[in-house]
Protein backbone atom coordinates (compact mmCIF):
# COMPACT_ATOMS: atom_id res chain seq x y z
CA UNK A 1 0.00 0.00 0.00
CA UNK A 2 2.85 2.28 1.41
CA UNK A 3 4.32 1.65 -2.31
CA UNK A 4 1.67 2.37 -3.77
CA UNK A 5 1.26 5.50 -2.46
CA UNK A 6 4.59 6.53 -3.04
CA UNK A 7 4.17 6.32 -6.66
CA UNK A 8 0.79 7.92 -7.18
CA UNK A 9 2.90 11.14 -5.26
CA UNK A 10 5.63 10.44 -7.56
CA UNK A 11 3.17 11.02 -10.47
CA UNK A 12 1.67 14.29 -8.82
CA UNK A 13 5.38 15.30 -8.14
CA UNK A 14 6.42 14.83 -11.53
CA UNK A 15 3.63 17.04 -13.04
CA UNK A 16 4.25 19.58 -10.37
CA UNK A 17 8.10 19.70 -11.67
CA UNK A 18 6.77 19.33 -15.28
CA UNK A 19 5.12 22.75 -14.96
CA UNK A 20 1.42 21.50 -15.40
CA UNK A 21 0.14 23.46 -12.35
CA UNK A 22 1.41 26.66 -14.67
CA UNK A 23 -1.83 26.12 -16.11
CA UNK A 24 -3.01 27.37 -12.90
CA UNK A 25 -1.99 31.19 -13.16
CA UNK A 26 -3.44 30.85 -16.69
CA UNK A 27 -6.39 30.10 -15.38
CA UNK A 28 -6.49 32.89 -13.26
CA UNK A 29 -5.77 35.25 -15.66
CA UNK A 30 -8.01 34.46 -17.89
CA UNK A 31 -11.02 35.10 -15.34
CA UNK A 32 -9.66 37.89 -13.68
CA UNK A 33 -8.94 39.65 -17.54
CA UNK A 34 -12.34 38.60 -18.75
CA UNK A 35 -14.03 39.74 -15.69
CA UNK A 36 -12.08 43.24 -16.08
CA UNK A 37 -13.14 43.22 -19.95
CA UNK A 38 -16.78 41.96 -20.19
CA UNK A 39 -18.06 44.76 -18.49
CA UNK A 40 -17.70 46.79 -21.30
CA UNK A 41 -18.97 44.26 -23.81
CA UNK A 42 -21.49 41.85 -22.57
CA UNK A 43 -24.55 44.31 -22.23
CA UNK A 44 -24.89 42.82 -17.96
CA UNK A 45 -23.86 39.31 -18.29
CA UNK A 46 -20.61 39.36 -16.98
CA UNK A 47 -21.22 36.96 -13.90
CA UNK A 48 -23.17 34.65 -16.54
CA UNK A 49 -20.33 34.82 -18.76
CA UNK A 50 -17.49 34.15 -15.84
CA UNK A 51 -19.33 31.10 -14.81
CA UNK A 52 -19.53 29.72 -18.11
CA UNK A 53 -15.58 30.29 -18.83
CA UNK A 54 -14.65 29.43 -15.46
CA UNK A 55 -16.67 26.03 -16.18
CA UNK A 56 -15.86 25.65 -19.26
CA UNK A 57 -11.86 26.09 -18.70
CA UNK A 58 -11.76 24.13 -15.94
CA UNK A 59 -13.40 20.97 -18.37
CA UNK A 60 -11.16 21.95 -21.43
CA UNK A 61 -7.81 22.70 -18.97
CA UNK A 62 -8.59 19.62 -17.18
CA UNK A 63 -8.82 17.46 -20.20
CA UNK A 64 -5.83 18.70 -22.35
CA UNK A 65 -4.18 17.23 -18.48
CA UNK A 66 -5.41 14.29 -18.50
CA UNK A 67 -4.92 13.08 -21.89
CA UNK A 68 -1.64 14.69 -22.54
CA UNK A 69 -0.41 13.35 -19.04
CA UNK A 70 -2.13 10.37 -19.11
CA UNK A 71 -0.84 8.85 -22.43
CA UNK A 72 2.69 9.39 -20.94
CA UNK A 73 1.95 7.81 -17.67
CA UNK A 74 2.82 4.52 -18.62
CA UNK A 75 5.11 5.14 -22.38
CA UNK A 76 7.32 7.20 -19.97
CA UNK A 77 8.43 4.07 -18.04
CA UNK A 78 9.14 2.35 -20.84
CA UNK A 79 10.63 4.58 -22.28
CA UNK A 80 13.31 5.02 -19.87
CA UNK A 81 13.40 1.48 -18.93
CA UNK A 82 12.46 2.44 -15.00
CA UNK A 83 9.70 -0.13 -15.43
CA UNK A 84 12.06 -2.83 -14.93
CA UNK A 85 13.09 -1.42 -11.31
CA UNK A 86 9.31 -0.35 -10.46
CA UNK A 87 8.07 -4.31 -11.54
CA UNK A 88 10.97 -5.75 -9.54
CA UNK A 89 9.05 -4.17 -6.09
CA UNK A 90 6.84 -6.13 -4.34
CA UNK A 91 3.42 -4.47 -6.50
CA UNK A 92 1.67 -6.64 -9.17
CA UNK A 93 1.37 -4.64 -12.38
CA UNK A 94 -2.56 -4.20 -11.80
CA UNK A 95 -1.10 -2.06 -8.46
CA UNK A 96 1.24 -0.32 -10.44
CA UNK A 97 -1.59 1.08 -12.99
CA UNK A 98 -4.08 1.50 -10.17
CA UNK A 99 -1.00 3.97 -8.36
CA UNK A 100 -0.48 5.44 -11.96
CA UNK A 101 -4.13 6.48 -12.71
CA UNK A 102 -4.61 7.51 -8.84
CA UNK A 103 -1.06 9.72 -9.26
CA UNK A 104 -2.76 11.49 -12.29
CA UNK A 105 -6.61 12.32 -10.68
CA UNK A 106 -4.91 13.27 -7.96
CA UNK A 107 -2.99 16.26 -9.78
CA UNK A 108 -6.59 16.27 -11.36
CA UNK A 109 -8.16 16.88 -8.02
CA UNK A 110 -6.02 19.53 -6.75
CA UNK A 111 -6.42 21.60 -10.22
CA UNK A 112 -9.93 21.39 -9.81
CA UNK A 113 -10.07 22.40 -6.55
CA UNK A 114 -7.60 25.17 -7.07
CA UNK A 115 -9.71 26.21 -10.26
CA UNK A 116 -13.16 26.24 -7.87
CA UNK A 117 -11.82 28.30 -5.34
CA UNK A 118 -10.54 31.37 -8.04
CA UNK A 119 -13.69 31.24 -10.05
CA UNK A 120 -15.32 31.82 -6.53
CA UNK A 121 -13.26 34.39 -5.51
CA UNK A 122 -13.47 36.01 -9.08
CA UNK A 123 -17.17 36.12 -8.40
CA UNK A 124 -17.50 37.05 -5.05
CA UNK A 125 -14.87 40.22 -6.14
CA UNK A 126 -17.64 41.16 -8.75
CA UNK A 127 -20.57 40.68 -6.59
CA UNK A 128 -18.98 43.04 -4.02
CA UNK A 129 -17.24 45.48 -6.19
CA UNK A 130 -19.89 45.46 -9.60
CA UNK A 131 -22.88 47.06 -9.34
CA UNK A 132 -26.26 45.73 -8.01
CA UNK A 133 -27.86 45.17 -11.71
CA UNK A 134 -25.02 41.96 -12.25
CA UNK A 135 -26.27 39.97 -9.73
CA UNK A 136 -29.88 40.75 -10.61
CA UNK A 137 -29.67 39.86 -14.08
CA UNK A 138 -28.95 36.76 -13.22
CA UNK A 139 -30.86 33.40 -12.96
CA UNK A 140 -28.83 31.89 -9.99
CA UNK A 141 -27.08 33.07 -7.17
CA UNK A 142 -23.39 34.54 -7.94
CA UNK A 143 -22.11 32.49 -5.43
CA UNK A 144 -24.24 29.40 -6.23
CA UNK A 145 -22.81 25.89 -4.46
CA UNK A 146 -24.17 24.14 -7.28
CA UNK A 147 -21.26 25.26 -9.28
CA UNK A 148 -19.26 22.51 -6.98
CA UNK A 149 -22.25 19.88 -8.48
CA UNK A 150 -21.00 20.82 -12.15
CA UNK A 151 -17.11 20.32 -10.89
CA UNK A 152 -17.77 17.10 -9.37
CA UNK A 153 -19.01 15.95 -12.60
CA UNK A 154 -16.62 17.32 -14.82
CA UNK A 155 -13.81 15.86 -12.07
CA UNK A 156 -15.38 12.69 -13.13
CA UNK A 157 -15.63 12.82 -16.55
CA UNK A 158 -11.65 13.72 -16.28
CA UNK A 159 -11.11 10.87 -14.41
CA UNK A 160 -12.53 8.84 -17.32
CA UNK A 161 -10.77 10.58 -19.51
CA UNK A 162 -7.75 9.74 -17.65
CA UNK A 163 -8.16 5.71 -17.37
CA UNK A 164 -9.14 6.03 -20.83
CA UNK A 165 -5.95 7.79 -21.40
CA UNK A 166 -4.03 5.34 -19.31
CA UNK A 167 -5.92 1.99 -20.66
CA UNK A 168 -4.11 3.16 -24.52
CA UNK A 169 -1.05 4.45 -22.79
CA UNK A 170 -0.76 0.72 -22.10
CA UNK A 171 -0.15 -0.34 -25.27
CA UNK A 172 0.19 2.60 -27.62
CA UNK A 173 2.65 4.97 -28.41
CA UNK A 174 1.99 9.05 -27.40
CA UNK A 175 0.61 10.11 -30.27
CA UNK A 176 -1.35 7.29 -31.15
CA UNK A 177 -2.99 7.42 -27.63
CA UNK A 178 -3.59 11.19 -27.78
CA UNK A 179 -5.46 10.53 -30.74
CA UNK A 180 -7.43 7.55 -29.76
CA UNK A 181 -8.33 9.49 -26.56
CA UNK A 182 -9.38 12.72 -27.79
CA UNK A 183 -11.44 10.35 -30.92
CA UNK A 184 -13.09 8.74 -27.58
CA UNK A 185 -13.34 12.13 -26.09
CA UNK A 186 -15.58 13.62 -29.44
CA UNK A 187 -17.38 10.67 -29.52
CA UNK A 188 -18.42 10.29 -26.02
CA UNK A 189 -20.37 13.88 -26.69
CA UNK A 190 -22.11 12.41 -29.63
CA UNK A 191 -22.64 8.87 -28.13
CA UNK A 192 -26.78 9.66 -27.91
CA UNK A 193 -27.08 9.53 -31.36
CA UNK A 194 -25.85 6.38 -31.56
CA UNK A 195 -29.07 5.25 -29.62
CA UNK A 196 -31.46 6.02 -31.90
CA UNK A 197 -29.79 4.99 -35.25
CA UNK A 198 -32.85 2.77 -36.32
CA UNK A 199 -34.22 5.86 -37.10
CA UNK A 200 -31.86 6.82 -39.95
CA UNK A 201 -30.90 3.54 -41.21
CA UNK A 202 -33.51 0.67 -42.58
CA UNK A 203 -30.54 -2.05 -42.16
CA UNK A 204 -31.81 -4.19 -38.39
CA UNK A 205 -28.14 -5.09 -37.80
CA UNK A 206 -26.59 -1.57 -38.28
CA UNK A 207 -28.89 -0.38 -35.86
CA UNK A 208 -28.13 -3.25 -33.78
CA UNK A 209 -24.55 -2.46 -33.85
CA UNK A 210 -25.37 1.06 -33.40
CA UNK A 211 -27.20 0.55 -30.14
CA UNK A 212 -24.48 -1.87 -28.89
CA UNK A 213 -21.91 0.92 -29.67
CA UNK A 214 -23.70 3.24 -27.49
CA UNK A 215 -23.56 0.93 -24.70
CA UNK A 216 -19.91 0.47 -25.08
CA UNK A 217 -18.64 3.20 -26.26
CA UNK A 218 -18.38 6.18 -23.38
CA UNK A 219 -21.29 8.82 -22.81
CA UNK A 220 -19.44 11.43 -21.79
CA UNK A 221 -22.61 14.33 -22.55
CA UNK A 222 -24.59 13.93 -19.59
CA UNK A 223 -21.43 15.09 -17.38
CA UNK A 224 -21.87 18.45 -18.72
CA UNK A 225 -24.97 20.23 -16.81
CA UNK A 226 -22.75 23.62 -16.48
CA UNK A 227 -25.47 25.55 -18.39
CA UNK A 228 -28.28 24.15 -16.34
CA UNK A 229 -26.39 24.94 -13.25
CA UNK A 230 -25.37 28.46 -14.76
CA UNK A 231 -29.28 29.15 -15.77
CA UNK A 232 -30.30 27.78 -11.96
CA UNK A 233 -32.48 24.93 -13.70
CA UNK A 234 -32.86 22.39 -11.35
CA UNK A 235 -30.87 19.50 -11.48
CA UNK A 236 -32.34 16.07 -9.78
CA UNK A 237 -29.90 14.32 -6.72
CA UNK A 238 -30.68 11.12 -8.84
CA UNK A 239 -29.32 12.06 -12.04
CA UNK A 240 -26.56 13.18 -10.70
CA UNK A 241 -26.03 9.85 -8.20
CA UNK A 242 -26.79 7.59 -11.83
CA UNK A 243 -24.32 9.90 -13.67
CA UNK A 244 -21.46 9.71 -11.13
CA UNK A 245 -22.08 5.86 -10.60
CA UNK A 246 -21.86 5.42 -14.32
CA UNK A 247 -18.69 6.99 -14.20
CA UNK A 248 -17.13 5.06 -11.59
CA UNK A 249 -18.39 1.72 -12.91
CA UNK A 250 -16.69 2.58 -16.49
CA UNK A 251 -13.71 3.60 -15.42
CA UNK A 252 -13.43 0.36 -13.64
CA UNK A 253 -13.98 -1.27 -16.25
CA UNK A 254 -11.65 0.34 -18.60
CA UNK A 255 -8.93 0.09 -15.68
CA UNK A 256 -9.47 -3.60 -15.29
CA UNK A 257 -9.08 -3.43 -19.20
CA UNK A 258 -5.53 -1.38 -19.07
CA UNK A 259 -4.49 -4.02 -16.03
CA UNK A 260 -5.50 -7.13 -18.10
CA UNK A 261 -3.64 -5.87 -21.33
CA UNK A 262 -0.16 -4.09 -19.28
CA UNK A 263 -0.23 -7.74 -17.66
CA UNK A 264 0.36 -9.71 -20.80
CA UNK A 265 3.32 -7.34 -21.81
CA UNK A 266 6.74 -8.74 -22.14
CA UNK A 267 9.01 -5.80 -21.44
CA UNK A 268 12.22 -7.87 -22.90
CA UNK B 1 28.41 36.65 -18.34
CA UNK B 2 26.13 39.97 -16.02
CA UNK B 3 27.14 42.63 -19.04
CA UNK B 4 25.59 39.80 -21.60
CA UNK B 5 22.66 39.22 -20.25
CA UNK B 6 22.20 43.29 -19.71
CA UNK B 7 23.16 43.33 -23.03
CA UNK B 8 20.65 41.55 -24.59
CA UNK B 9 18.52 43.20 -22.31
CA UNK B 10 18.85 46.18 -23.61
CA UNK B 11 18.61 44.81 -27.47
CA UNK B 12 15.52 43.41 -26.46
CA UNK B 13 13.87 46.64 -25.93
CA UNK B 14 15.52 48.54 -28.66
CA UNK B 15 14.54 46.09 -30.64
CA UNK B 16 10.73 46.21 -29.36
CA UNK B 17 10.59 49.82 -29.48
CA UNK B 18 11.57 50.03 -32.95
CA UNK B 19 8.91 47.47 -33.64
CA UNK B 20 6.54 49.91 -32.29
CA UNK B 21 8.33 52.97 -34.15
CA UNK B 22 8.09 51.33 -37.46
CA UNK B 23 4.78 50.17 -36.92
CA UNK B 24 3.34 53.88 -35.88
CA UNK B 25 5.22 55.10 -38.95
CA UNK B 26 3.69 52.86 -41.59
CA UNK B 27 0.21 53.47 -39.90
CA UNK B 28 0.84 57.30 -40.18
CA UNK B 29 2.09 57.52 -44.09
CA UNK B 30 -0.40 54.46 -45.40
CA UNK B 31 -3.01 55.14 -42.65
CA UNK B 32 -4.68 52.13 -40.50
CA UNK B 33 -5.93 48.95 -42.09
CA UNK B 34 -9.32 48.81 -42.51
CA UNK B 35 -11.51 46.42 -40.33
CA UNK B 36 -12.85 43.71 -41.90
CA UNK B 37 -16.98 43.35 -42.66
CA UNK B 38 -18.48 41.89 -40.30
CA UNK B 39 -19.38 38.40 -41.84
CA UNK B 40 -21.02 35.73 -40.48
CA UNK B 41 -19.49 32.44 -42.07
CA UNK B 42 -21.41 29.87 -39.97
CA UNK B 43 -24.91 30.59 -39.87
CA UNK B 44 -26.30 27.15 -38.39
CA UNK B 45 -26.20 27.37 -34.72
CA UNK B 46 -26.97 23.23 -34.27
CA UNK B 47 -24.11 22.93 -35.83
CA UNK B 48 -21.97 25.13 -33.69
CA UNK B 49 -23.19 23.43 -30.88
CA UNK B 50 -22.02 20.18 -31.54
CA UNK B 51 -18.90 21.70 -32.50
CA UNK B 52 -18.34 23.22 -29.65
CA UNK B 53 -18.34 19.63 -27.87
CA UNK B 54 -20.00 20.56 -24.39
CA UNK B 55 -18.81 24.04 -24.19
CA UNK B 56 -22.03 25.55 -26.41
CA UNK B 57 -22.85 27.80 -23.35
CA UNK B 58 -19.33 29.70 -23.65
CA UNK B 59 -19.77 29.57 -27.27
CA UNK B 60 -23.04 31.35 -27.17
CA UNK B 61 -21.34 33.89 -24.78
CA UNK B 62 -18.60 34.27 -27.62
CA UNK B 63 -21.86 35.15 -30.09
CA UNK B 64 -23.49 37.44 -27.50
CA UNK B 65 -20.68 39.76 -27.30
CA UNK B 66 -20.34 39.74 -31.36
CA UNK B 67 -24.17 40.51 -31.00
CA UNK B 68 -23.97 43.70 -28.85
CA UNK B 69 -20.25 44.80 -31.14
CA UNK B 70 -22.60 44.43 -34.30
CA UNK B 71 -25.49 46.42 -33.38
CA UNK B 72 -23.79 49.05 -30.92
CA UNK B 73 -21.15 49.19 -34.15
CA UNK B 74 -23.72 49.46 -37.07
CA UNK B 75 -26.13 51.62 -34.25
CA UNK B 76 -23.65 54.31 -33.87
CA UNK B 77 -22.59 54.29 -37.40
CA UNK B 78 -23.01 57.21 -40.21
CA UNK B 79 -22.32 55.58 -42.65
CA UNK B 80 -25.29 55.56 -45.25
CA UNK B 81 -27.29 52.82 -45.87
CA UNK B 82 -26.21 50.79 -43.30
CA UNK B 83 -27.75 47.66 -42.63
CA UNK B 84 -28.90 45.04 -39.84
CA UNK B 85 -28.83 42.26 -41.84
CA UNK B 86 -26.55 40.06 -39.42
CA UNK B 87 -28.74 40.83 -36.39
CA UNK B 88 -31.40 38.14 -36.61
CA UNK B 89 -28.88 35.51 -37.31
CA UNK B 90 -26.61 36.39 -34.38
CA UNK B 91 -29.40 36.00 -32.10
CA UNK B 92 -30.86 33.09 -33.75
CA UNK B 93 -27.25 31.25 -33.33
CA UNK B 94 -26.78 32.77 -29.48
CA UNK B 95 -30.41 31.24 -28.68
CA UNK B 96 -29.47 27.95 -30.51
CA UNK B 97 -26.44 27.54 -28.19
CA UNK B 98 -28.10 28.51 -25.11
CA UNK B 99 -31.75 27.80 -25.54
CA UNK B 100 -32.24 29.78 -22.06
CA UNK B 101 -29.88 33.10 -22.76
CA UNK B 102 -33.18 35.00 -21.74
CA UNK B 103 -31.50 38.22 -22.46
CA UNK B 104 -31.05 37.57 -25.68
CA UNK B 105 -34.30 36.78 -27.09
CA UNK B 106 -35.33 40.11 -24.95
CA UNK B 107 -32.62 41.97 -26.56
CA UNK B 108 -34.07 40.71 -29.89
CA UNK B 109 -37.19 41.61 -28.88
CA UNK B 110 -36.69 45.18 -28.68
CA UNK B 111 -34.06 46.13 -31.17
CA UNK B 112 -35.21 44.06 -34.21
CA UNK B 113 -38.37 45.83 -34.40
CA UNK B 114 -36.71 49.49 -33.70
CA UNK B 115 -37.42 51.27 -36.87
CA UNK B 116 -34.30 51.88 -39.05
CA UNK B 117 -32.04 53.90 -38.97
CA UNK B 118 -31.47 52.67 -34.63
CA UNK B 119 -32.87 48.47 -35.99
CA UNK B 120 -33.69 46.91 -39.13
CA UNK B 121 -37.10 47.42 -38.49
CA UNK B 122 -38.39 43.61 -38.54
CA UNK B 123 -41.20 43.28 -36.05
CA UNK B 124 -41.96 39.94 -37.28
CA UNK B 125 -37.96 38.87 -36.57
CA UNK B 126 -39.25 39.69 -33.04
CA UNK B 127 -41.88 37.88 -32.96
CA UNK B 128 -39.97 35.14 -34.43
CA UNK B 129 -37.66 35.25 -31.81
CA UNK B 130 -39.82 35.20 -28.91
CA UNK B 131 -42.04 32.52 -30.16
CA UNK B 132 -38.37 30.76 -29.78
CA UNK B 133 -37.55 31.70 -26.53
CA UNK B 134 -41.23 30.71 -25.88
CA UNK B 135 -40.67 27.16 -26.88
CA UNK B 136 -37.76 26.99 -24.95
CA UNK B 137 -39.01 28.21 -21.59
CA UNK B 138 -42.65 28.66 -22.07
CA UNK B 139 -42.27 29.70 -17.64
CA UNK B 140 -41.16 32.62 -19.18
CA UNK B 141 -43.38 35.22 -18.34
CA UNK B 142 -41.57 38.10 -19.76
CA UNK B 143 -41.47 36.91 -23.50
CA UNK B 144 -45.15 37.13 -23.51
CA UNK B 145 -44.48 41.09 -22.12
CA UNK B 146 -42.08 41.28 -24.88
CA UNK B 147 -44.65 39.80 -27.73
CA UNK B 148 -47.07 42.20 -26.14
CA UNK B 149 -45.18 45.45 -26.92
CA UNK B 150 -44.03 44.26 -30.22
CA UNK B 151 -47.71 43.63 -31.15
CA UNK B 152 -48.76 47.17 -29.00
CA UNK B 153 -45.83 49.74 -30.39
CA UNK B 154 -44.36 48.65 -33.28
CA UNK B 155 -47.54 46.71 -35.11
CA UNK B 156 -50.63 48.54 -33.59
CA UNK B 157 -52.20 45.81 -33.14
CA UNK B 158 -53.55 45.88 -29.94
CA UNK B 159 -56.09 42.72 -30.12
CA UNK B 160 -52.82 40.64 -30.49
CA UNK B 161 -50.97 42.97 -27.94
CA UNK B 162 -53.65 42.36 -25.31
CA UNK B 163 -53.76 38.17 -25.88
CA UNK B 164 -50.08 38.27 -25.01
CA UNK B 165 -50.31 40.06 -21.89
CA UNK B 166 -53.39 38.14 -20.38
CA UNK B 167 -51.31 34.73 -21.33
CA UNK B 168 -48.69 36.22 -19.67
CA UNK B 169 -50.73 36.83 -16.92
CA UNK B 170 -51.45 33.50 -16.41
CA UNK B 171 -47.65 31.89 -17.08
CA UNK B 172 -47.22 30.89 -13.02
CA UNK B 173 -45.13 33.57 -10.80
CA UNK B 174 -46.05 36.37 -13.46
CA UNK B 175 -46.77 39.77 -11.51
CA UNK B 176 -50.31 41.11 -11.18
CA UNK B 177 -49.91 43.98 -13.59
CA UNK B 178 -49.78 41.89 -16.43
CA UNK B 179 -53.23 41.13 -16.56
CA UNK B 180 -54.21 45.12 -15.76
CA UNK B 181 -52.17 45.27 -18.67
CA UNK B 182 -54.05 43.21 -20.75
CA UNK B 183 -57.09 44.76 -19.65
CA UNK B 184 -56.05 48.54 -20.41
CA UNK B 185 -54.71 47.60 -23.61
CA UNK B 186 -58.32 45.99 -24.84
CA UNK B 187 -60.00 48.91 -23.36
CA UNK B 188 -57.60 51.74 -24.44
CA UNK B 189 -55.38 50.31 -26.80
CA UNK B 190 -53.07 53.25 -28.83
CA UNK B 191 -53.95 55.74 -25.99
CA UNK B 192 -50.61 57.89 -25.18
CA UNK B 193 -51.04 56.89 -21.40
CA UNK B 194 -51.14 53.20 -21.84
CA UNK B 195 -48.28 53.59 -23.92
CA UNK B 196 -46.89 54.77 -20.92
CA UNK B 197 -47.88 52.37 -18.67
CA UNK B 198 -46.11 49.59 -20.10
CA UNK B 199 -42.77 51.26 -21.19
CA UNK B 200 -43.11 52.45 -17.26
CA UNK B 201 -43.48 48.71 -16.19
CA UNK B 202 -40.88 47.68 -18.34
CA UNK B 203 -38.58 50.07 -17.58
CA UNK B 204 -39.14 49.44 -13.77
CA UNK B 205 -38.58 45.17 -14.25
CA UNK B 206 -36.37 45.50 -16.99
CA UNK B 207 -32.66 43.49 -15.19
CA UNK B 208 -30.46 44.73 -18.06
CA UNK B 209 -29.42 48.42 -18.96
CA UNK B 210 -29.95 48.39 -22.72
CA UNK B 211 -33.48 47.60 -21.89
CA UNK B 212 -33.82 49.72 -19.36
CA UNK B 213 -32.25 52.91 -21.07
CA UNK B 214 -34.12 51.72 -24.21
CA UNK B 215 -37.61 52.21 -22.30
CA UNK B 216 -36.27 55.36 -20.38
CA UNK B 217 -35.62 56.67 -24.34
CA UNK B 218 -39.40 55.56 -25.01
CA UNK B 219 -40.96 57.36 -21.69
CA UNK B 220 -39.13 60.36 -22.94
CA UNK B 221 -40.26 60.15 -26.64
CA UNK B 222 -44.22 60.12 -24.84
CA UNK B 223 -43.15 63.45 -22.98
CA UNK B 224 -42.33 64.89 -26.16
CA UNK B 225 -45.25 63.58 -27.69
CA UNK B 226 -46.93 65.27 -24.68
CA UNK B 227 -44.91 68.65 -25.29
CA UNK B 228 -45.52 68.98 -29.16
CA UNK B 229 -48.99 68.66 -28.33
CA UNK B 230 -49.21 71.52 -25.93
CA UNK B 231 -47.08 73.31 -28.78
CA UNK B 232 -49.22 72.73 -31.40
CA UNK B 233 -52.37 74.07 -29.19
CA UNK B 234 -50.18 77.44 -29.04
CA UNK B 235 -49.21 77.72 -32.43
CA UNK B 236 -52.84 76.77 -33.52
CA UNK B 237 -53.83 79.47 -30.96
CA UNK B 238 -51.54 82.19 -32.72
CA UNK B 239 -52.50 81.06 -36.13
CA UNK B 240 -56.44 81.39 -35.36
CA UNK B 241 -55.39 85.19 -34.09
CA UNK B 242 -53.11 86.41 -36.76
CA UNK B 243 -54.28 84.21 -39.34
CA UNK B 244 -50.66 82.77 -40.19
CA UNK B 245 -48.39 79.79 -38.16
CA UNK B 246 -45.45 81.91 -36.27
CA UNK B 247 -42.55 82.24 -38.66
CA UNK B 248 -40.23 80.68 -35.51
CA UNK B 249 -40.05 80.45 -31.60
CA UNK B 250 -38.57 83.70 -31.76
CA UNK B 251 -42.26 85.38 -32.69
CA UNK B 252 -44.02 83.73 -29.77
CA UNK B 253 -41.20 84.22 -27.69
CA UNK B 254 -40.87 88.08 -28.50
CA UNK B 255 -44.87 88.26 -27.90
CA UNK B 256 -44.34 86.74 -24.52
CA UNK B 257 -46.35 83.42 -25.50
CA UNK B 258 -43.01 81.61 -24.67
CA UNK B 259 -40.71 81.62 -21.71
CA UNK B 260 -37.73 80.24 -24.30
CA UNK B 261 -36.66 78.66 -27.36
CA UNK B 262 -38.81 75.33 -26.21
CA UNK B 263 -36.51 72.20 -25.86
CA UNK B 264 -37.49 68.49 -25.84
CA UNK B 265 -36.69 66.15 -23.23
CA UNK B 266 -33.20 65.33 -24.40
CA UNK B 267 -32.19 68.77 -24.57
CA UNK B 268 -32.23 69.62 -28.06
CA UNK B 269 -34.23 72.76 -29.41
CA UNK B 270 -37.91 71.68 -31.03
CA UNK B 271 -38.93 72.41 -34.67
CA UNK B 272 -41.21 73.80 -36.06
CA UNK B 273 -42.96 73.92 -39.66
CA UNK B 274 -43.66 77.55 -40.19
CA UNK B 275 -45.66 76.84 -42.81
CA UNK B 276 -48.08 73.96 -41.56
CA UNK B 277 -47.61 75.06 -37.71
CA UNK B 278 -46.37 71.15 -37.03
CA UNK B 279 -44.11 70.32 -34.23
CA UNK B 280 -41.25 67.79 -33.94
CA UNK B 281 -37.90 66.51 -32.80
CA UNK B 282 -34.74 67.86 -34.59
CA UNK B 283 -33.29 64.64 -36.41
CA UNK B 284 -29.99 65.59 -34.27
CA UNK B 285 -32.17 65.12 -31.49
CA UNK B 286 -31.70 61.58 -29.26
CA UNK B 287 -35.70 61.61 -29.41
CA UNK B 288 -35.57 60.94 -32.98
CA UNK B 289 -37.85 59.37 -34.48
CA UNK B 290 -40.26 59.91 -32.64
CA UNK B 291 -43.04 56.73 -32.38
CA UNK B 292 -45.65 57.14 -35.46
CA UNK B 293 -48.96 58.30 -34.67
CA UNK B 294 -51.90 58.92 -36.84
CA UNK B 295 -50.87 61.97 -38.64
CA UNK B 296 -47.55 62.90 -37.13
CA UNK B 297 -45.09 65.02 -39.10
CA UNK B 298 -41.93 63.47 -39.26
CA UNK B 299 -39.01 65.31 -40.22
CA UNK B 300 -36.98 64.34 -42.79
CA UNK B 301 -33.73 62.27 -41.90
CA UNK B 302 -30.08 64.08 -42.06
CA UNK B 303 -28.60 63.36 -45.25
Amino acid sequence: MKVLASIALNVFRESVRDKVLYNLVLFAVLLIGASYLLGQLTAGQDMKIIKDLGLSATSIFGLFIAVFIGIGLVWKEVERRSIYSLLAKPITRVDFILAKYAGLVLTLLVNLAVMAVALYAVLGAMTLLGPPSLVAALDAPPLDPRLLLAIGLIFVELALVTAVALFFSTFSSPILSAAFTFGLYIVGQFNADLKHFEQVVDSPAAAWLARALYYLLPNLAPFDIKALVVHGQPISAGYVLMTVSYGIVYIVFVLLAAALVFARRDFK
Amino acid sequence: MKQNGLLVAVVFVLLAGAAVGVEVVRDHVYGQPRPAESVLYVRSGEFLKRASLANASLLADVYWIRTIQYYGGTRRSRALGKRYDLLYPLLDIVTALDPKFTIAYRFGAVFLAEKYPGGPGRPDLSIALLEKGMRADPLKWQYEQDLGFVYYWWLHDYRKAAESFRRGGNVPGAPWWMRSLAAVTYGKGGDRQTSRLLWLQLYQTADNEWLRNNAQLRLAQLDALDQIDQLERIVAEWSRRTGAPPASWQTLVRAGWLRGEPRDPAGTPYVLDPRTGRVNVLPDSKLYPLPTEPGAWIPPPPS
